[in-house]
Order: structure tokens, then sequence, then C-alpha cells
């Protein structure tokens, strides 16, 4: 009996470590494909705050072109205007959405083009235009003629945008 | 022992057995999550490759392409994409403003399109007819070939077709400078030109000094040869070869008339801040003729290849030779200063004795004067805007109205809505339909006046100035009416030439009524014109 029931375990044993092997391959050649495809992606550009990162994918040529030769490009990247810079929680949750968004555009090919600013990019960059511009443009804003976009925030209002809109990049053509 | 083993073994049995159902079940679990994560993996990596891939590669090359690669399909080999536009301007969205279909132009454009016919079906259907639609233009043109057949415009597909197929050849003699722009004709000019004597042989580059000999020879010859005669050495309509060098594909001017109207233009000290290239060539000396090939970007040649053909002309001399009147400026009025200097009439009007002009589809001229081309935006940017599949861009090749995709072409420096922007061509358009109508109307009235005044025996001399009146008027209203926009190339410029064709019109009728004895009756009493479409 206890010959049979230390067979059993034996084997209980041997069973176990085979599934935690075959789990443990399973594992590593998940996190390797994960692995790879992050660094073939060059994942961890996304992390920095380089402008070139935002053309990995050459959707956005035109900006990062235009945007080079304007006169913007001595003083604020991409990141400066398009995700917040008052914390760095905001930064990477922003950054997190904008990542999300993109890459799945760009992976199922479903994005509106020319590609288009959403309400909530807009916001920030606007608080953006302002985090610099703030004593210039103090009086504009006290007389209520800042920032007062449509609901829908692309086709309306009057904000910094509605009338700078190709300050930092713009049509190249 | 077996009972002792299974009193002791009792109690545990069930958890162990629970406990090895779970242990496996989170085995699967884990082992499928992990797999299909991998596949997923795996899956994304291949997508972005194949993103990285586009990006990098544009272009295959299959096909080897010279000089007298005139088969479209050959180029398609290379070009798939932008062959499989091209293709497809057989089935083009309608223009806006087709009224003969009697619906309002949104429904027009709303509409799904009718099956498309195949171009080289002889049996195809025609496109519908502009004299049935607005029997005014029967009046306007009498005495002229257009008032025999006239048609809407259709895709780039049906040039030929559409041209060997109209009345106005098959009943009235045309030279073969008719063929300049409704085939792809390089080839056969070259080769016209080499039977000429030109030096060289066709594998001589295009721009090469002896290609452009054969060019220029054939195009001479071919040019007052009879329409019958020239279209039988053409099978294609327009095709890559008409704007693409073989080799490096840069655009290129492959018509000899556009080479000696743009520099005539050069030479004309009219403003054209949308060629800088031609006001450069002003400032330096003028040592040698301007020449767009060797001169002009590449964004001025993104409309230059469309002015070859969508421009003003008519046939000079004996020898027919095809001439843009560009020698004062591209304005209307400076051109109608060349037709008159050169005493250039069209046809003599059937009704009135008014020696008149035609105009053709003047779109160059007209675009020219406005804000898009003040701004830099050339044919291409709108008419064929890029496009993208995955990362690779290339212009649309299916050359059709803008409107056919506002987001590609208005939108890239537009930031407002399609209904926005719809709204706003819409209003543009609108209202040009509707001072046309009304220049329309007063011309077709002046021509019955005058041709009320003449049976009533008014000598030619007290007919001169009505007459003089209906050339300029008429040239106007028709300018307008022939270029393919409804007034959108340039807005501004529309209204003033039309309201600029109005008041001929009106002073000419104000010229036949002197010359009625006092209190008679006018020939045809005043037509009211239309109402004008509520704006939007």
């Amino acid at each position: 009996m206890n010959k049979n029931q230390s067979n059993i375990n034996q084997q209980a044993a041997a069973a176990g470590l085979v599934s935690v092997g075959i789990l443990g391959g399973l594992f590593g050649a998940f996190g390797g494909a994960v692995g790879y495809t992050a660094h073939y992606a060059s994942a961890t550009s996304y992390l920095s705050n380089d402008p070139k990162t935002c053309t990995n994918c050459h959707i956005m040529n035109e900006q990062f072109n235009s945007w080079s030769s304007s006169s913007h490009h001595a003083r604020a990247t991409c990141n400066d205007c398009h995700v917040p810079n008052d914390s760095i929680i905001a930064k990477y949750y922003v950054k997190a959405e904008h990542g999300y968004r993109h890459s799945k555009g760009f992976t199922f090919n479903d994005f509106h083009e020319p590609i288009q600013i959403t309400k909530g990019s807009r916001d920030v960059v606007i608080e953006n235009c302002i985090r610099c511009h703030e004593a210039f443009t103090h009086e504009i804003r006290a007389a209520g003629r800042g920032y007062t976009p449509d609901a829908d925030g692309i086709t309306g209002g009057s904000d910094c945008i509605h009338c700078h809109s190709s300050i930092a990049h713009g049509p190249t053509r | 022992m077996l009972k002792h083993s299974t009193t002791t073994a009792l109690p545990r049995a069930p958890v162990s057995r629970r406990g090895a159902i779970s242990r496996s079940a989170i085995f699967w679990v884990a082992a499928i999550s992990f797999g299909a994560g991998t596949v997923l993996a795996m899956m994304l990596f291949a997508n972005i490759t194949t993103r990285k891939w586009e990006a990098q590669s544009t272009v295959l090359r299959i096909a080897d392409i010279t000089e007298t690669t005139i088969d479209p399909a050959e180029w398609g080999k290379n070009f798939p994409r932008q062959y499989d536009g091209y293709i497809r301007t057989t089935d083009n969205a309608k223009a806006r403003f087709k009224w003969s279909e009697g619906r309002p132009p949104d429904a027009a454009l709303a509409a799904a399109p009718a099956p498309a016919p195949s171009p080289g079906d002889p049996h195809a259907a025609k496109a519908d007819s502009k004299l049935e639609s607005d029997p005014r233009l029967k009046t306007i043109f009498n005495g002229y070939a257009f008032s025999i057949d006239y048609r809407e415009r259709r895709g780039h597909a049906f040039m030929l077709d559409d041209q060997r197929d109209t009345e106005r050849v098959k009943q009235r003699p045309q030279p073969g400078a008719c063929l300049n722009c409704h085939a792809s004709n390089v080839v056969a000019y070259r080769e016209e030109g080499l039977k000429q004597g030109a030096p060289g042989s066709l594998a001589d580059a295009l721009t090469s000094e002896s290609g452009q000999k054969q060019l220029f020879a054939g195009w001479e010859h071919i040019n007052h040869q009879t329409y019958a005669d020239a279209t039988s050495l053409v099978k294609h309509p327009v095709t890559c070869l008409d704007c693409h060098d073989p080799k490096t594909m840069v655009l290129r001017i492959t018509r000899p008339a556009f080479m000696e109207g743009i520099a005539n233009l050069a030479k004309s000290d009219d403003p054209v801040p949308h060629f800088p290239s031609i006001e450069q060539w002003r400032k330096s000396g003028r040592a040698v003729e301007y020449n767009p090939n060797a001169l002009a970007s590449r964004q001025e040649m993104r409309s230059m290849s469309c002015g070859q053909c969508h421009v003003e002309y008519y046939f000079k001399g004996d020898q027919k030779r095809l001439t843009f009147p560009w020698h004062n400026g591209l304005k209307m009025d400076q051109m109608e200063t060349y037709y008159n200097a050169v005493g250039w009439d069209d046809f003599i009007h059937k009704d009135s004795g008014a020696k008149v002009l035609k105009a053709q589809h003047p779109e160059f001229e007209l675009w020219s004067q406005g804000i898009h081309a003040r701004s830099g935006v050339s044919c291409a940017d709108c008419h064929m805007p890029y496009k993208r599949e995955g990362a690779m861009k290339f212009s649309d090749h299916q050359v059709q109205t803008p409107l056919a995709h506002v987001n590609q072409s208005c939108q890239t420096c537009h930031n407002y809505t399609e209904t926005e922007i719809l709204s706003r061509v819409d209003q543009i358009q609108k209202r040009t339909k509707s001072m046309l109508d009304r220049s329309e109307i007063a011309v077709v009235e002046l021509i019955n006046d005058i041709k009320a005044a003449k049976t009533a025996g008014a000598t030619d001399d007290q007919l001169a100035p009505a007459r003089a009146f209906q050339r300029k008027a008429q040239w106007r209203a028709d300018f307008i009416n022939a270029e393919n926009s409804m007034g959108f190339h340039a807005p501004a410029e529309t209204l003033r030439i039309l309201g600029e064709a109005v008041d001929y019109a009106r002073q000419g009728t104000t010229e036949v009524a002197k010359l009625r004895p006092a209190g008679a009756v006018a020939a045809t009493p005043s037509t009211p014109p239309p109402p004008a479409p509520a704006p939007k």
C-alpha cells in the first residue's frame, strides 16, 4: 500500500513537473514573441520625448516634416504640445491612450483620413499653448475670446488653434 | 486492508480529485492562453512587418517600360495601384451640375452611378445631350457643329470613343489636330515625324533633341491630315506615357501646342504667381525660350500636365496648327484680344450673321485666376489626391471631381466637416448656374432681336454694333458654360465674366432697339429669368 501510494505520488510529481515544463515553455514562447515584437516595433521609443518616434508609422510624416521647418521646431517637440506636462501620471496616461488608439487605427486601417485631432487631444494642446504663452495671452483669455470650442471640438468655436492652426505644423503644399 | 485504506482515504479522496481537476484546468487555461497570446503576438509582428515593408517599397519592377510602351496595362504591372485608379475613370461620379437629368444636383450626386459602359464598345451608351437639357445652346451655336451634337463630359477612358462617335466629327470634316487631346499620340507623332525626315529613332528619349524634332515634325504633319486618317494611327485614350517619363516616372510635357503656348505666355507680361518658374525666367534674361520640361518645378508640372488639354485653343491657318491663345495672358479678355488681333472667328452665326467665337473647356485658364492657384494648389492636389493603402502613399489616378473624396481633396487643408465643405461648393456653383442662365437668356434674346431686325431689312452696317456685342457676350457666357467647374475654379472671376456677358448682351439689345421706328415692339417678349435657387 505504501509502495503503491508512493508510486502514485511519484507519478503525480512527474506529471506536475511535465506540466510546469510545458507551461514554462509556452510562457517563454509567448514572452519571447511579445518581447521581440515589442523590440521590432521600437516599443521603448514610445516612452521617450523624441519627435522621430511619432513618425514610426509614417502617418505623421507630413506633420513631422512641416514641424521640422517651423518656428516651434526650436522650442517645442511633439510631446511639449500633445501630452500634458503638469504631472507625470497625466502624461503617461494620455500617452497610453494615444498609443492604444493610434496602434489600433494603424493595425486595422480604420481611421479617418486625413487624420483629425480629437476633442480631448485638442484640449491638451490648448493647455500647452497657454502653458508657454500664458502672460502674453492673459488679456485675450480674460476678454473671453479664447478657448470656447464647440461640442465636437473640431468644427467651430474660437480657441488658439482656430486661428493659429498652422503655426507648429501645417500642410506642406 | 482495502477497507482500511478506503476509510482513511475517504475524507481525502474528493479533495484530491477536485485538486487534480482544478490543477489540470489551470494547466489547460494557461497553456491555451499562452498559445493564443503567442499567436496574436506573431500576428501583430506580421502586421508591423507588412507596414514597415509597405513604407519602404513602392515599386516592384516587373515589366520593362520604354518610350514606345503605349499599352497602359504594361505600366500597370509595375504600378498596379495607379493603374487600378486609371482604369476606373470609366465609372466616375456624375458631374454635380448635370441638370439634364431633371433632378437637383445633390440628388444626382447621391444617386448610384449608372452601370458604366465599357470603352471600345460601339453600342455603349452615350453621355447625355447638353443640347436637350439646355435648348438655348441650339440657338447660341446655330450654324456651328456644336448645334448638332453636344454632350456631357465624362471620364478620361471615353475620350477617344466619344470623339470618334460625335456627330460633329461624323457630319463635318475635322482635321487631325483634334487628335491632340483625345488619344495617346506621342508615339504616333514620333513615327510620323521619322517618316517626315526627323533625325534619330524611337529609342531616343522624348526630351532629347532628336526626340523633340520627331515629335514636332509628326505633330505638324498630322494636324492638317483628315481626322479619319489621323485617328487610324492611335489605339488608346490618354495613357501613362502621355504624362510620365518611362524611365524616371517624372512628369513631362508631351504636347507641342502646350510648349508653344506656355512659351508665348512667358513672353507676355501677364502676372503668373502660380508659376514661379515663369516669373523667374522673365527675370533671368530670356536667352532661350521658356521650356517647362527644363524649368518647371514638380508642383508646377502637376498642373501643367493637365494644361496640355484642358485649355482654350484654335486651329491656326491652312496647316491647322493647334494654337493656345495665350500671347497676351491667360485671362478671358486677353484671349479675346488675341483672337480679335489675328482676326479669328470660329463661325458666322446662322441667325444673326455675327462672327463669333466658341470657347473650349478653359479649366487651366480659369483655375489660374482663382484662389487655389494663387495659393500654390495644383490640379492634381484636388483631382488626384494622395491616398493610402497601409503605409503606402500614392496619388489617386482615378481623375475625377474632388467632391467624390472631400476628405482627401479638401480636408487636407480645410479643417471643416464634409457637410460644411460641400455646402460651400454648392453655394458657389448655384450662384454661377443662376448667373449663367441669365447670361444665356440675354444672349439668346440678342440673337433673336438681330435676326428679326435683319429680316425687317436692317443693313450689315446698321447691325454691326449689335453683332459686335453678341460676339463679346456670347464668348463670355460660353466661356463659363464650356469650363468644367461651374465657377468653382475661380468664383469671383466667373461672376465678373458672366456680369459682363449680361451687360454686353443687353447693350446689344439696346443697339437693335435704336434701329426700330418709334413705337415698334421688340421681336421677342422678354423672358423672365428663372428663379434663382435659394442659397442653403
